[in-house]
């Protein structure tokens, strides 16, 4: 028999990151795991293409695990839109493996910088592996596989307070999974059933008898894979994180893990709870609204008074995930396509600005702004790509942020409820003030001691930078591969939808 | 050759030039000489290709180029129209002349960062031109924010705890009044009218309810911050902290008419005239742009430091044109044409003659510019006819606008408007004539310090830039016929 790869896609597309990652723990030498890692990562968004090229000709790919038929066995199963994550996922991480090299070298002892890329490696492959599957226990393991992952990663950070922030995100993300596995559990006592084409199917006619359990099932649910997304006020995990855990580690968990969560809230919104119930009566799109509204101005605010440049970041995130459950919140066509399409554009944009902050501290050994007067001119190609990706988070034309705002707007108007338009506005105007703050100590203050000795940093570090850059740019204008596969996605969801 | 080339290949030539220089800019950064070259020739480059369009668009034709759908509803195209045909050979045309004036200047008063000076001016010059050829309302949007930030680093020059203030309050009044205004007005109108587009005779009619109609207005109004309406004005003397050839060409021609260029668009070709009018909601525009007439007029006469001065005549300047717009006649439409061109070479003239004194005089305040004329007479000579054309005194540029304006006003009954502008031109004369009267007639002081003291008229590209403009102020009262004819053409559906 013929081992045919194409077939096998879908279980290449976690298997290979895995075998990755378990091949690494036993190498030594942090540039041979450092090429095997990238040579892995690398295979990645070919694959992601591939399968998204077959969705968009044929539609969804079942794939059965094992060969057993689902509902008993785990199925993978892609459509439109986790095969959009699926390669935004690998994409992104496949443009920033040239900058880990030195980065990871500069910040991580040498000993340990083999087992770090051994933990990057299972990270994606649960993040993959998440985004792929179509059951939603496997979804939790995955899920785990991940967070554990990620606690290592974090605590790797040389200042020793990554230890804490690490501790802190264990417990936050421990009670985020045990939510999760709360509510799969209701949901299989209620359906008998795990797999989530098969619940989503089955809940619709149990919900006339078991209709408390359902939403008991939906809140455990979006409470324990909010606390993963960092949805306000259950952020609180995130800034520490993302401001201890090394430079590369904080760039494709922003780019990466928050995105995947995000997806996984989708597809539990969407295709198991919208297709069932109607999500009108459960209540909860308000509530996501109000928390989407209130992480896009309180964590917008907190960015303008952070000092420590990648906490600034940190907070600016939780405000742009806010953005994407804005999107998922409004619930229409026009809110979901920017919803989802913030999702890529935000991974991009914050990916940019997360290596080139790395490239600052490789550079100029710190992120405190304050120390920071001048840099702009001493690393300009560096922070040219910075002020192009911020003016992506500050959502002006001509970049991508500019087309999720658009959407948000337009979802917003949809609904009848022009002031939301207004707030959406609002909000980037924070960001206008933490970005320029930051604009403004670079170019036009005097030149500080450690801005004196920068300089823009090596090729391998700088072009991942500036690809992320130039795509801010790029998916501002040429949106096909963001908005329209967005559009389709929320076509698909959308349609669904009871 | 340039002249005979495709109208489509003409729009987006002038789009590109101004950007390829400012990538060729750096290139010469080592170089002065070759680097101000390289600014001169696009300047010269842009001018041909603008120019090589009026002869189409005064035939009647309306040139497109390009049209790349972002997303539904978003689309990158160009369009030439007689108004923004007006407007980019007023922005190109002056250009020219800044470029020389800012040779003598930057380095009359060596100033640092001179490369990343021209790279931003040209920058700054290519937002222009996409503003004025803008075929829809994303398009004009994109090229209005990215002048404001290529203006900032500019504004922010000096990079002394002043500049970097005003810096910070320009480009938050600017981004943030388009950014929370400008986009949900275009939002808005893209979900009611399902076109962004200019549309001779609006594309709202009929689709709004008055109220709405209102608020719209009031959003485009406010939202474009670079009209400088007030109470949104304060962004523009803050300005004026930039390096001066950046007030003259940036925040008297290019920002401050892109923002007026933009309300009359709006007014003319996403409302329409007549259903603004039908609608009843516009009137309380003439309201608001009277009272930023006449309010900044009175600032400007308590004001000693001569760009300050300049910078709130300029505010007052604007809403003419914001006034004669929401008269809604095409005779004031014609006006308001009019005036976007006499006042950006009327009010560069002035900004270049104070440019001169600071350089060769280093002095800013009026109050210290007694007898200079004698020292300078070329420079106060091209002030004085500037400030003649600011107050619509014939033969200058500044008259004509000034006499459409009226002529709608006293057409419609707008009794408010004819008073406004009779009342500012007595206010223009205040605070004007008195500085062209110390210059002249007033003794200098005896110099305590003694310091400046032997001073003469500035450097030659200093000179020979303000008296261009000076002599272009004249002219356009003469020849009026190119501007009146595009003025007019705007109006034909």
């Amino acid at each position: 028999m013929r081992f045919d790869v194409v077939q096998h896609l879908p279980a290449l597309q976690v298997v290979i990151p895995l075998l990755g990652a378990v091949l690494a723990a036993f190498l030594r030498r942090g540039i041979v795991a450092w090429g095997l890692a990238s040579v892995v990562t690398g295979l990645m968004p070919l694959i992601a293409g591939g399968l998204l090229w077959q969705v968009l000709q044929a539609g969804p790919i079942s794939y059965h695990l094992g060969g057993w038929p689902p509902p008993w066995g785990i199925e993978y199963r892609v459509d439109v839109l986790n095969a959009f994550v699926l390669l935004l996922v690998s994409a992104v991480s496949a443009v920033m493996m040239p900058f880990a090299r030195r980065s990871v070298a500069f910040e991580i002892e040498g000993d340990k910088q083999a087992s770090f890329y051994s933990m990057y490696l299972l990270c994606l492959t649960g993040l993959l592996g998440i985004t792929i599957t179509g059951d939603a226990f496997n979804a939790f393991v995955f899920l785990e596989i991940s967070s554990l992952s990620t606690y290592v990663l974090i605590a790797m950070g040389r200042d020793r307070r990554a230890l804490l922030a690490a501790y802190q995100y264990l417990i936050m993300g421990t009670i985020g999974a045990t939510f999760y596995v709360i509510g799969v559990g209701l949901l299989y006592l209620v359906t008998g059933s795990l797999n989530m084409v098969d619940i989503a199917s089955r809940l619709g006619p149990a919900s006339a008898e078991h209709f408390r359990p359902i939403v008991v099932a939906l809140a455990f649910l979006t409470v324990g894979v909010s606390l993963k997304l960092a949805l306000f006020p259950l952020h609180v995990w995130l800034p520490n994180a993302y401001a201890f855990a090394p430079s590369f580690a904080t760039a494709f968990l922003a780019a990466t893990a928050t995105k995947v969560a995000v997806y996984l809230f989708i597809r539990i919104f969407f295709s198991i709870f919208g297709i069932a119930v109607s999500l009108e009566s459960l209540r909860v799109c308000d509530v996501l609204l109000a928390l989407s509204v209130a992480a896009m101005f309180i964590a917008s605010v907190l960015a303008v008074y952070e000092q420590n440049l990648k906490r600034m970041l940190a907070y600016s995130s939780v405000a742009q995930i806010g953005y994407i459950t804005f999107g998922i919140g409004l619930a229409n066509q026009n809110g979901l396509t920017g919803g989802a399409v913030h999702l890529f554009n935000h991974a991009l944009m914050k990916g940019a600005l997360f290596l080139a902050l790395g490239a600052v501290l490789y550079r100029a050994g710190t992120v405190k702004l304050a120390e920071l007067g001048g840099i702009g001119r001493r690393m300009p190609l560096t922070f040219a790509a910075f002020v192009i990706a911020g003016l992506g988070i500050i959502g002006t034309p001509g970049t991508a942020g500019f087309i999720s705002k658009w959407y948000l707007a337009l979802g917003a108007l949809d609904q009848g409820r022009w002031p939301l338009v207004f707030l959406i506005v609002a909000s980037s105007l924070i960001a206008l003030v933490y970005i320029g703050r930051v604009v403004e100590v670079a170019y036009f203050r005097a030149t500080s001691e450690a801005a004196e000795k920068a300089s823009d940093p090596p090729w391998n570090m700088l072009v991942p930078i500036l690809v992320l850059a130039v795509a801010t740019v790029y998916f501002g204008f040429f949106t096909e591969l963001s908005a329209g596969i967005a559009a389709k996605a929320a076509q698909t969801l959308i349609g669904g939808l009871k | 050759m340039m002249l005979s080339q495709p109208p489509e290949a003409l729009i987006l030539a002038a789009i590109l030039i101004p950007f390829i220089g400012a990538l060729l800019i750096p290139v010469f950064h080592r170089v002065p000489n070759m680097r101000e070259s390289v600014t001169l020739a696009t300047a010269g480059a842009l001018f041909l290709t603008v120019l090589g369009l009026l002869g189409p668009v005064l035939a009647g034709a309306r040139p497109e180029a390009l049209s790349i759908e972002v997303v539904p509803g978003l689309t990158l195209a160009f369009k030439v129209e007689p108004l923004g045909m007006l407007f980019a050979l007023v922005a190109s045309a002056l250009w020219i002349v800044n470029s020389i004036y800012s040779i003598g200047y930057m380095r009359g008063n060596d100033e640092p960062r001179q490369t990343s000076y021209y790279v931003c001016f040209a920058v700054a010059l290519g937002s222009t031109i996409g503003i004025a050829f803008a075929k829809n309302l994303f398009t004009l949007f994109l090229f209005y924010e990215a002048l404001t930030l290529s203006t900032y680093p500019l504004v922010a020059h000096k990079a002394n705890a002043e500049a970097i203030r005003g810096g910070r309050i320009y480009l938050l009044l600017l981004l943030g009044t388009s950014l929370v205004l400008l986009l949900p007005a275009i939002v808005l109108t893209w979900a009611l009218a399902g076109t962004i587009e200019f549309t001779p005779g609006g594309i709202l009619e009929g689709k709004a309810s008055g109220a709405v109609i209102g608020l719209l207005l009031a959003l485009y109004a406010f939202g474009i911050g670079k009209a400088a309406l007030m109470p949104l004005h304060f962004w523009l003397p803050a300005a004026m902290v930039a390096p001066t050839p950046v007030s003259a060409l940036l925040h008297a021609v290019a920002v401050v008419k892109a923002g007026v260029f933009a309300i009359v668009k709006v007014v003319v070709y996403v409302f329409g005239l007549d259903a603004l009018r039908a609608s009843g909601q516009g009137s309380w525009l003439i309201y608001v742009a009277g009272a930023t007439v006449i309010l900044a007029s009175l600032v400007a006469l308590r004001q000693d430091n001569l760009k300050k001065l300049l910078a709130y005549s300029t505010v007052s300047q604007l809403s003419y044109v914001v006034l004669a717009a929401a008269i809604l006649t095409p005779i004031s439409m014609v006006g308001a044409a009019l005036h976007i061109a006499a006042h950006a070479v009327s009010k560069i003239t002035l900004f270049f003659a104070a440019g001169s004194i600071y350089t060769a005089a280093h002095k800013t305040e009026i109050s210290e510019m007694k007898g200079i004329g004698r020292r300078m007479p070329w420079t106060m000579g091209a002030f004085a006819i500037g400030a003649l054309s600011m107050i619509g005194v014939p033969p200058t540029a500044g008259f004509l606008g000034k006499w459409f304006m009226l002529t709608g006003a006293m057409q419609t009954s707008q009794w408010f408007v004819v008073g406004v502008i009779v009342l500012s031109t007595l206010l223009n004369a205040g605070y004007f004539l008195p500085i062209v009267v110390t210059a002249f007639l007033r003794e200098p002081d005896n110099n305590p310090h003694g310091e400046h003291h032997a001073h003469g008229e500035a450097p030659w590209p200093i000179v020979l830039a303000l008296t261009a403009t000076a002599i272009g102020t004249l002219a356009l009262f003469w020849l009026p016929d190119i501007p009146l004819a595009l003025a007019r053409s705007m109006l034909e559906k």
